[in-house]
């Protein structure tokens, strides 16, 4: 009866794991495509017999993306000012990297600083309306942030920072998931370290630098890695605060690409190797501590 | 930290301070970014709003042509499809993998992880486009696929067709939400208490009944997370549809979320447009909250 049972179970097991084994293979041929397709030649994309492994491969696709426009390098504007600084002139495909990589690192950078802070507060600080505080920073999150896009649209323009990098980042720090995940990982602090301290004589600020911060590393990194790869596929938020072509991101610019080109998939191909390439080389570096962060989210959802 | 004997007022103070002084950075962008949008966005809701003109109070006006708007009852009713459709899918299917891989050798399982949740970190916008090309009418293999297969006799414009368009948006959505749940469910597996289930094997329980028995019981606020999360997202799938159909052909892919971004952009009608957001926002409020009820009652 037992080893019958056992059988059944291996059984189920082997052809389960067989089952999976073929969808993750379904799962990775979207991203497969992506990247042979962006080496095809014009022939191999238009034919109605789909190349599955391609014959030829060229680079033209990349070399159309980074031929059809050229625009400065780079353009820092100093907020609420007339100041600004121009790079040298790179193919647009270039510039929108660079935008996509000065917001995802902007945002990370933002979001840990202030996360680490909240959650530290929420997590060790008794004070008066924390309850009713993160109860609001609770609800928020549940609820979808595109629901509020049309008077953050206007709150923007009113702030002169549509149209700017700076009106995609803001909401992004502003989102309290970061500061959720931080109080998670603040709780761990144990009470007896930070009354050392204050005995110690180390006044608050200290106390979080020198005690709270070193403990709560993992989980910034958690959230920093989070915080990257979300604003950098982000999508909405984006296309509703940039329109011009010197703050388009690499997502609007794939978009924009489609739009313009609609059948020449090599180039759309092209463009989306750009965007996904270096962020899944982020994502698998990172891997461990972005896992963390996912889990940690959860454990009091 | 529970302190047995109450603090003194002078501590009591003094942690507020701190307290607020550390959320003070945090504070600005939520209260900035987040609360006082969604508060004007309520009030806004009220009124006629469109570019460069003064508001103007309605009322309940823009709620009463909303809910006699064929379309904006299209976009709910295709949105219900969605949510439906995906939600029971995406946990069902993230949980039949992640029980089975959960205790593979560390490498293998992680791999799994890892592939189940490319598609995610790939980004909407870069998967959008290669299965726009998949599911193109010409050269895409699914056609191609189907013709040899002997499934389809002719090439089908699946996302130019009313009857298909729908479930093609459903089908990639899918692709790109189990990643998030399988980590977590096989970060919960793991740590399901393993005395219990050794006692329980012990006991002569099959793998089945240990399953639901004993494992099932203990990932169940996982799977609540992951209802909710799930839930949130199918409500928001908003790019998919943006990229490949515009909520075509005659409507037939509406959803909400687009409709809000159609009558923003397109339209200029800010006060419906904020209207709708409210609505959206309550029913999903609603929903969340049902789920809690139902998960904890169990």
């Amino acid at each position: 009866m037992k080893n019958t049972n056992f059988n059944r179970s291996t059984a189920y097991k082997m052809v389960s794991v067989a089952a999976i084994a073929i969808f993750a293979f379904l799962f990775a041929f979207p991203l497969y495509w992506i990247i042979t397709g962006s080496f095809k030649t014009p022939a191999a994309i238009n034919s109605t017999t789909p190349q599955w492994w391609p014959t030829e491969w060229v680079m033209d696709n990349y070399q159309k993306l980074f031929s059809r426009q050229v625009a400065p390098l780079w353009e820092i504007h100093v907020p609420f000012t007339d100041v600004s600084f121009a790079g040298p002139e790179m193919p647009a495909a270039m510039r929108w990297l660079v935008n996509t990589v000065f917001m995802a690192v902007a945002s990370m950078i933002l979001t840990c600083i202030t996360a680490a802070m909240a959650g530290y507060a929420l997590a060790k600080k008794r004070f008066i309306g924390r309850t009713v505080m993160f109860s609001l920073i609770v609800c928020a999150m549940a609820l979808p942030k595109q629901v509020i896009l049309i008077p953050l649209l206007r709150e923007m323009s009113s702030l002169e920072l549509y149209n700017t990098i700076w009106a995609v980042i803001f909401p992004i720090v502003g989102w309290p998931f970061g500061v959720f995940l931080m109080k998670q990982f603040a709780e761990g602090i144990p009470g007896e370290m930070m009354e050392a301290a204050r005995i110690d004589g180390a006044g608050e600020w200290k106390t979080f630098y020198t005690i709270a911060l070193p403990l709560i590393k993992p989980g910034i990194g958690a959230l920093a890695i989070f915080t990257f790869i979300n604003s950098w596929n982000d999508y909405f938020m984006q296309l509703i605060m940039l329109s011009s072509t010197d703050t388009l991101t690499i997502s609007l610019g794939i978009a924009k690409l489609q739009a313009e080109n609609a059948t020449d998939f090599g180039l759309i191909m092209a463009g989306a190797s750009l965007a996904a390439i270096p962020i899944i080389v982020i994502f698998l570096i990172f891997q461990k501590y972005f896992t963390k962060g996912i889990t940690m989210g959860a454990v009091k959802g | 930290m529970t302190k047995k004997n109450p603090m003194s007022r002078a501590l009591v103070r003094r942690e507020t301070i701190a307290g607020y002084a550390f959320m003070l950075p945090s504070l600005i962008f939520f209260l900035g970014f987040v609360i006082y949008p969604m508060v004007q966005c309520v009030f806004t809701s009220f009124f006629d709003s469109t570019m460069n003109r003064e508001d103007i109070f309605i009322g309940l006006d823009n709620y009463k042509e909303l809910f006699q708007d064929p379309i904006f009852r299209g976009a709910l009713w295709n949105t219900v499809i969605i949510v439906v459709v995906s939600v029971p899918v995406v946990c069902i299917f993230s949980l039949w993998v992640s029980s089975v891989i959960y205790d593979l050798k560390g490498p293998v399982c992680s791999a799994f992880r890892c592939i189940f949740y490319l598609p995610v970190v790939t980004g909407s916008v870069a998967v959008t486009v290669v299965w726009k090309w998949m599911f193109n009418n010409y050269y895409g293999i699914f056609n191609y696929v189907g013709n040899k297969a002997g499934i389809l006799d002719q090439n089908i414009n699946w996302l130019g067709d009313e009857r298909f368009a729908l479930g093609c948006i459903i089908l990639i959505l899918l692709t790109t939400s189990v990643g998030q749940p399988i980590v977590l469910y096989v970060s919960a597996l793991n740590n399901v208490d393993q005395s219990l289930v050794e006692a329980a094997e012990v006991d002569g329980a099959t793998k089945m009944q240990c399953f639901w028995k004993i494992k099932w019981p203990q990932i169940m606020p996982t799977t609540l997370y992951i209802l909710v999360i799930t839930t949130i997202n199918s409500f928001q799938c908003f790019a998919l549809i943006q990229l490949l159909t515009s909520g075509g052909p005659n409507h037939s892919t509406d959803t909400i979320m687009f409709y809000i971004y159609y009558n923003a952009f397109k339209l200029y009608r800010y006060g419906y447009g904020n209207a709708m957001g409210v609505v959206l926002a309550i029913i999903i409020a609603v929903l969340s909250a049902v789920q809690f009820k139902m998960a904890k009652s169990e």
